[in-house]
């Protein structure tokens, strides 16, 4: 039952991801260059969901990752112009890197306490950012020499198969045993290591996998902006953005966190006739769905196919 | 010269610090509270404050209200918001039996997070996200050990400490405040003892609303602030009550100071462009080393 539930899902996934690789074909180069930032910022999203609904970690620093991955692939560009594959790949790098240091404190302190040491992380980051202008750009932002291409259909292309690759390889590792162990280890740590599982282990790997993805979203988005600032990249906002992507999609779900992405970045759009105000009414409807729907979009689709 | 100009700093320090320590121990004070005794960080602290900067501030520029009239409308608008945070987000997210109950603390995080923002984009499409500095109800220099310090900021810490020193009695002299403090200690026991728990949550929040409004109120007094203050205030109020220990409104008090002179120190011998820094990393090596905090119960 719960294979075949799976395999359904990946069925509708697949064919929305095919039916989306045919929308250059109809739609205009701004459409698609608004998906391209909605699907990188649906990758964030499943990462964060992976960490937090899976390893039960409250992570109010997704952009200590991302920010890590995207400033080091930018600088890196900036200072020496080597292959793009190259930035993108330290970029990733780093990330992980950050992610080992994210995940050292999170195996001593946990919940509200672990939550405060990420947020601090992406404070200290963007203190950084903000004091080395020189290599970072400051608060002014940090513009790079190059692009993968400037070509609309082919960015949306890569963001688009980036996107469904990564949603694949989280969404089955969510459903492997090793998701399971890390639910487990997320709910009750000590029962989980009484039943054997190295609950160490486990976590450290969710972190660096989480970190993995973000690190590598945020290096090719850099590449896709042609630019990276402390507002794009690292500011608290940004996260919180990511975590209601997150939280509307439907926690722990993975998925979900794309859907929450597409619709953060569509309701945006879709009020900017409004102006500044639009942004107060994405965060109320957030919220209205947090309140009244706990379980999220995911959570409404699945239900109602269930009772149906 | 040398030694004139090191002592002219180090006293310097020791009053801006002081009042700047005051507010910060004001300001955390409710969020220690309620974390003591409903177990709820709020996240919408920051936006709570700068609410009741912005009414008071408003209120002296565009309803033309005296510096009195502007900082009650302002204590009143701090804590009719903070009101509001409790019954339309944290106190129906207690009550639902959609979330299961060891996920409602991530519930009550995201959407008073969530509640935050909205508040911050509200004042910013009101009022645009300029700073913001309220009028001071005392105004003019005086000296205080040879430093030059405005009138204001004496002002600041007396009434900070007044605060502090009125809700020390309220917890610890009066029957309510008794109850308050049980309620911290063992919730079922109180229940137990026929004491309703949601009037205590109520009472509770209505302190923390007054101590927002009155903290913001000062704070916009002060150093004045703008829609983008929102997150570094939770920020600073979440870090003093992780660093005092979570639930000890003592442990608060002095991390409080220990985090207002560290932040006055760096901005006068280093530079104030590195002003947050030394206490971030001091929260990271407690945070490592003992992290219920310095007076934490857990």
């Amino acid at each position: 039952m719960r294979f075949s539930s799976n395999t359904r899902i990946l069925l509708i996934a697949m064919t929305v991801v095919v039916l989306a690789s045919f929308l250059p074909l109809g739609v205009s180069g701004y459409i698609l260059g608004l998906l391209t930032v909605a699907f990188y910022f649906g990758v964030f999203a499943m990462a964060w969901d992976l960490l937090f609904g899976f390893a039960g970690e409250v992570n109010f620093g997704p952009t200590f990752l991302i920010g890590t991955g995207a400033y080091t692939a930018g600088i890196l560009d900036n200072l020496y112009q080597p292959p793009i594959w190259l930035c993108v790949a330290a970029g990733t790098f780093a990330a992980v890197a950050g992610g080992v240091v994210l995940a050292l404190p999170a195996l001593r302190v946990r919940g509200p306490y672990f939550g405060l040491t990420t947020l601090v992380a992406v404070l200290m980051l963007q203190n950084y950012v903000v004091v080395d202008a020189s290599l970072t750009g400051g608060e002014i932002g940090l513009t790079v020499p190059d692009v993968i291409t400037i070509s609309d259909t082919k960015n949306y292309e890569i963001a688009l198969w980036f996107m469904a690759i990564s949603a694949a390889i989280l969404f089955s590792l969510s459903r492997s045993p090793v998701g399971l162990i890390l639910q487990a280890s997320g709910q009750d740590a000590v029962q989980a290591g009484a039943l054997g599982f190295n609950v160490t282990k486990h976590k450290l790997t969710a972190f660096i996998i989480s970190a993995f993805f973000s690190g590598f979203a945020g290096a090719l988005l850099v590449f896709y902006l042609g630019s990276a600032s402390v507002g794009t990249f690292v500011d608290i906002t940004v996260g919180v953005q990511i975590i209601i992507a997150a939280v509307l999609g439907g926690r722990r779900t993975i998925l979900g966190a794309v859907l929450g992405a597409v619709f953060i970045i569509a309701m945006s759009e879709a009020l900017r006739p409004i102006g500044d105000l639009a942004n107060f009414v994405v965060f109320a409807m957030a919220l209205v769905v947090v309140l009244i729907f706990p379980g999220g979009f995911f959570g409404l689709l699945t239900r109602s196919r269930e009772g149906g | 010269m040398g030694t004139c100009c090191v002592s002219v700093v180090f006293w310097q320090i020791l009053v801006d610090g002081f009042a700047i320590s005051s507010l910060y121990a004001l300001g955390a004070m409710g969020f220690a509270l309620i974390f003591g005794v409903s177990g709820v960080l709020n996240l919408s602290h920051g936006a709570l404050m700068v609410a009741a900067v912005v009414a008071a501030w408003a209120a002296g520029n565009d309803l033309h209200a005296g510096p009195y009239t502007g900082a009650m409308i302002g204590v009143a608008v701090g804590f009719a918001t903070t009101l509001l945070t409790y019954f339309i987000i944290v106190s129906p997210l207690q009550r639902t039996r959609k979330i299961r109950e060891d996920e409602k603390e991530i519930f009550i995080l995201t959407a008073t997070l969530l509640w935050g923002i909205m508040i911050q984009e509200l004042i910013g499409y009101l009022y645009t996200n300029n700073a913001k500095t309220v009028a001071p109800i005392v105004e003019g220099v005086m000296s205080i050990v040879g430093v030059r310090t405005p009138k204001n900021e004496l002002f600041t810490a007396v009434v900070c400490w007044l605060v502090i020193g009125g809700l020390w009695l309220l917890v610890n002299r009066t029957r309510a405040g008794k109850a308050v403090l049980a309620a911290s200690m063992n919730p079922r026991g109180v229940t137990l003892l026929g004491i309703e728990l949601s009037q205590i949550y109520i009472a509770v929040w209505a302190i923390y609303g007054l101590l927002v409004g009155v903290a913001g109120v000062l704070l916009g007094m002060f150093l004045g602030v703008s829609s983008y203050s929102v997150g570094p205030l939770t920020a600073s109020a979440f870090s003093i009550v992780v660093l005092g220990g979570l639930g000890s409104v003592s442990g608060a008090l002095i991390a409080a100071y220990v985090v207002g002179y560290l932040e006055t120190i760096t901005a006068y011998l280093i530079s104030p462009a590195y002003r947050t820094i030394p206490a971030l990393l001091l929260l990271i090596v407690v945070m490592y080393i003992r992290p219920r905090g310095l007076l934490g119960r857990r």
